[in-house]
């Protein structure tokens, strides 16, 4: 049949589906497949299975032709690669063969879109592939580290080393959740196993993987002590499961009086047609210790060990049987609860599902130390009622006599950064020409100032109160001046208070605007980290860091002239923030580079 | 017939209680700047200051018949409470009773604020004890909640004029941030030349009003206009909104203000030099070597990334 690797067929080349075709021979390795025409002038193709994104064919048919389409990215219309084969057989070996191909380039695809940057690595860096796993994910989930990732790393500005360096928590978040919780049991109730029937055939097949077979010793008692007695001395463990799923058979088909008749024959059928017993003792102890103090209006139809439940079956039908059969029946509800019990426990044990047995034993195990437990518990008695005398007189409240409940507080919150990138407009004003810190000069020594303070105050009680408090006009100056201060903010900031310049400018211009602000301050972090310039490593990084800086300018003036005139005011108030603090790095940079080449020269 | 189910406690948010009173009963507390030596330079006489203070301390207090008002001085070199509408001395006073008390008992806390001071001469015009105030108004507010369910609703109200004492930085922000977890809104009418920094942090963190009156001899209808509302009704009524925040923070070893900075990575403390180790935690500093830039802590601080 050929190399695994490599399938050569001979097919025809077709642009589309009536194109009569060009023979030739079809040769597919897993990297690419090559396609060289009979006739040497015409095409020939060699397409790696990079570009390669799915493959359609035809349907077998004899009057349909054997088609495998390779079709490319969907942004190419049409763009794909027809074959037309000679038998449907041909056809679809190199249809396998291209699953198989494509399954491998899609593995080695994606990692290779966002890992082109671990070329880059420093050689000293050992990844290994858990951090790369957890990197490419956090890089997937949040769109805007996305953005700087692909800002910075890929243009080559920062390495990945640098980028992660600060973002270790992110990474670390993740590998907490991983592996701590252990998984407990389904709440499906996967030990009520349903088989198939064959009518053809009349056969009954029951299923049994290793989950379900440890659910079935954890939630039936008696069938497991059964297995630990009959299995390997008296049967085969194909034999115990095959006479389980039997009882299984009967008690679904509720044929209790069939039911009955084999019991009588058999008893080690008898155990699973049986009510369990086990089961039975353990709930009578649950009982006798349930806490008196709950305050549970139990009354004899919640004892479900007996009786059964409200005459409701287990498919809903209402049927009345003999007491002859009682034993023989069983009931939703004890099974349900049951089964809920056991998934509220959890795993008792932690052992490899394979081995039957050796399941069975572990559990064996763990229950017997859980009885002892029980048993040296109930031993103390007279202890025990006392606690529990103890244990009421706790538990009932007197509700006035309580303390009161807590003051209401407001929890503290921290904010998004975001949030400040607006309200930093003050700022902006003030180097824009405020008239700044005046520094008030008091010429009177300390003696005479409160002299004149104590002055003052005995004036006041003598003379009383400037009569009127305030001129009218005044008044009605002040009242408009703060009328109009109000919505002349409300004009420029809306009605919603919590609205900001920003909402008001279309959504892609604030988009930019908050993505240069993130990675002015990513590029800031690094830069600012990097001083003193100790080593050369730390003097490219920063020369890096400032072309990447340079960039950014005359994208922010950009925006501005494409707002709105009447925008463009508060935009540049927010953008001068970020150009005030990238102008600070450059002279920052510049300072340092003339100190550092006078140091030079010196030398 | 007993079905275990698993059942997710969903956390009810405490929800401050509605106070038995009528919801616009409120309890004032004014914070009263009388820092002598702003006083002696400043453009409004102190005399028609108080004027202004004790007829809206008045209004105040006919708003609603169970409204209260603290009055808490912020000396140069002490506080104290001035007055306070509650207690039985003050009870069934009449308005000219009020001031008389009230300017009895400040003009023997001036006396007592003099007696503490100890240089002669003063730089500038100094600072007043803004963090004091802040603390006492806190702790009056405090008993009030612990009163009992029926009570009126605190706010603060700062008639600041000195400058910001950057000393004070760390008690003034602890003192918002204890405003702000108790639901209180600390206002702000700043009286001299320069904008306060730490006002205008402390009424945008707790949500409180900032303002700095333009003409100062109409003070009287700025507090009526802004500061009476009680704070049901602040939340269908349309008050001055600040431009802009000053965040900056003050350094812990100089007191300056300042733009950039070195953080604590343990504690948080802020640095304007390089240091051997932290001032209050007092975990050493790493040197900055080549590769590894994360044991030391330089960062630059950006106004608008400080919280």
């Amino acid at each position: 049949m050929g190399a695994a690797t490599q399938v050569v067929r001979r097919a025809k080349y077709k642009t589309s589906v009536k194109d009569p075709g060009t023979a030739g021979v079809l040769k597919m390795t897993e990297e690419k497949f090559v396609f060289l025409p009979n006739d040497p002038r015409s095409i020939k193709l060699e397409v790696d299975f990079k570009f390669i994104k799915g493959h359609k064919f035809t349907k077998e048919g004899s009057n349909k032709q054997a088609l495998l389409n390779l079709t490319q990215e969907s942004e190419i219309k049409g763009g794909g690669y027809i074959f037309e084969f000679e038998t449907f057989s041909d056809r679809d070996v190199c249809r396998d063969f291209v699953g198989k191909a494509l399954a491998k380039s899609e593995g080695a695809a994606k990692p290779s879109v966002s890992e082109r940057s671990a070329v880059t690595l420093n050689q000293d860096e050992q990844l290994n592939k858990v951090e790369m796993e957890r990197r490419i994910k956090l890089l997937r989930e949040n769109s805007e580290l996305q953005k700087l990732h692909k800002e910075f790393v890929i243009s080559g500005v920062l390495t990945e080393a640098e980028f992660w360096a600060t973002r270790k928590k992110l990474l670390d978040g993740d590998s907490g959740k991983v592996s701590k919780q252990r998984v407990g049991f389904k709440s499906a109730m996967i030990s009520d196993v349903k088989p198939l029937t064959d009518g053809r055939t009349n056969k009954v097949t029951f299923s049994l993987t290793p989950e379900i077979i440890h659910q079935i010793f954890a939630e039936k008692p008696a069938v497991h002590q059964a297995f630990l007695n009959f299995v390997p001395s008296k049967m085969t463990e194909m034999d115990f499961w095959t006479k389980y799923c039997r009882a299984e058979y009967l008690h679904r088909t509720k044929n209790s009086v069939a039911a009955a008749a084999e019991a009588a024959e058999d008893e080690e059928l008898a155990v699973f047609l049986n009510h369990d017993d086990i089961l039975a003792s353990e709930a009578r102890r649950k009982i006798r210790r349930v806490d008196p103090t709950l305050d549970m209006e139990a009354d004899q139809g919640d004892d479900y060990t007996h009786l059964s439940d409200h005459g409701i079956l287990r498919d809903g039908n209402k049927e009345i049987t003999d007491t002859q059969y009682e034993q023989y029946r069983r009931t939703l509800s004890q099974d349900l609860n049951r089964h809920a019990a056991v998934v509220l426990e959890g795993r008792a044990i932690d052992v490899e599902l394979g081995d039957t047995r050796s399941v069975a034993e572990a559990l064996a195990r763990s229950k017997r130390v859980l009885t002892a437990v029980e048993l040296a518990n109930e031993s103390s008695d007279g202890n025990a009622i006392k606690e529990r005398v103890d244990k009421i007189s706790r538990m009932t409240e007197i509700e006035d006599l309580q303390a009161p409940h807590d003051l209401p507080l407001a929890p503290l919150c921290i904010k998004d950064p975001r949030d400040y990138f607006d309200t930093q407009q003050a700022n902006a004003l003030k180097t824009l020409g405020d008239s700044g810190t005046r520094r008030m000069k008091c010429s009177l020594s300390s003696t005479e100032a409160y002299g004149s303070l104590k002055e003052i105050i005995s004036e006041i009680k003598v003379v009383g109160l400037s009569e009127p408090v305030l001129e009218p006009d005044v008044a009605l100056k002040v009242f408009n001046g703060l009328t109009q201060n109000i919505s002349s903010t409300k004009y420029h900031m809306g009605t919603n208070s919590h609205e900001s310049v920003l909402d008001r400018l279309p959504n892609v211009t604030k988009e930019e605007l908050l993505h240069h602000w993130t990675s002015i301050q990513e590029l800031l972090k690094h830069f600012w980290s990097s001083y003193p310039i100790t080593t050369p490593y730390l003097g490219t990084k920063v020369n890096r860091l400032k072309d990447a800086m340079s960039h950014i300018y005359p994208q922010l003036q950009e925006i501005k002239e494409s707002v709105q005139s009447d925008l463009r005011h508060q935009v540049s108030l927010l953008v001068q923030p970020m150009i005030q603090a990238l102008d600070a790095a450059f002279a920052h940079y510049d300072a340092d580079s003339h100190k550092r080449a006078a140091q030079n020269a010196e030398r | 017939m007993c079905i275990c189910l698993l059942v997710e406690t969903a956390e009810i948010p405490l929800m401050a209680p509605v106070p038995l009173y009528a919801d616009d009963v409120s309890l004032l507390m004014v914070l009263l700047d009388t820092n002598p030596f702003f006083w002696s330079t400043a453009s409004l006489s102190f005399s028609s200051f108080l004027s202004h203070v004790l007829a809206f301390l008045n209004s105040a207090l006919l708003l609603n018949q169970l409204n209260q008002v603290v009055v808490v001085a912020t000396g140069f070199n002490s506080c104290d409470y001035i007055y306070d509408s509650s207690s039985s001395a003050a009870f069934n006073q009449s308005s000219p009773a009020l001031c008389t008390t009230l300017l009895q008992t400040l003009e023997e806390f001036v006396s007592k604020d003099e007696q503490l001071s100890t240089k002669n001469e003063v730089i500038g015009i100094g600072s007043s004890l803004l963090s004091g105030s802040l603390s006492m108004a806190l702790c009056y507010i405090q008993r009030v909640f612990r009163s009992g369910p029926i009570r009126p609703q605190p706010r603060i109200l700062c008639l600041q004029g000195s400058p910001d004492g950057p000393e004070q930085y760390v008690a003034i922000m602890n003192s918002i941030f204890s405003a702000q977890r108790s639901m209180v809104p600390i206002d702000s009418c700043v009286i001299g030349g320069q904008h306060s920094a730490f006002l205008q942090q402390a009424s945008y963190i707790t949500g409180g009003v900032y303002l700095k009156p333009q003409q100062m001899d109409g003070m009287f209808q700025y507090l009526s206009t802004v500061f009476a509302t009680d704070l049901h009704s602040r939340s269908f009524l349309q008050l001055p909104k600040p431009a802009g925040i000053d965040f900056r923070a003050s350094c812990f070893c100089h007191k300056n203000t300042i733009d950039m900075g070195y953080i604590c990575s343990v504690c948080l403390s802020i640095f304007c030099k390089h240091h051997k180790k932290c001032s209050t935690c007092g975990s050493v500093f790493g040197k900055s070597s080549a590769v590894d830039n994360l044991t030391s802590d330089r960062k630059r601080k950006h106004p608008e990334t400080c919280p």
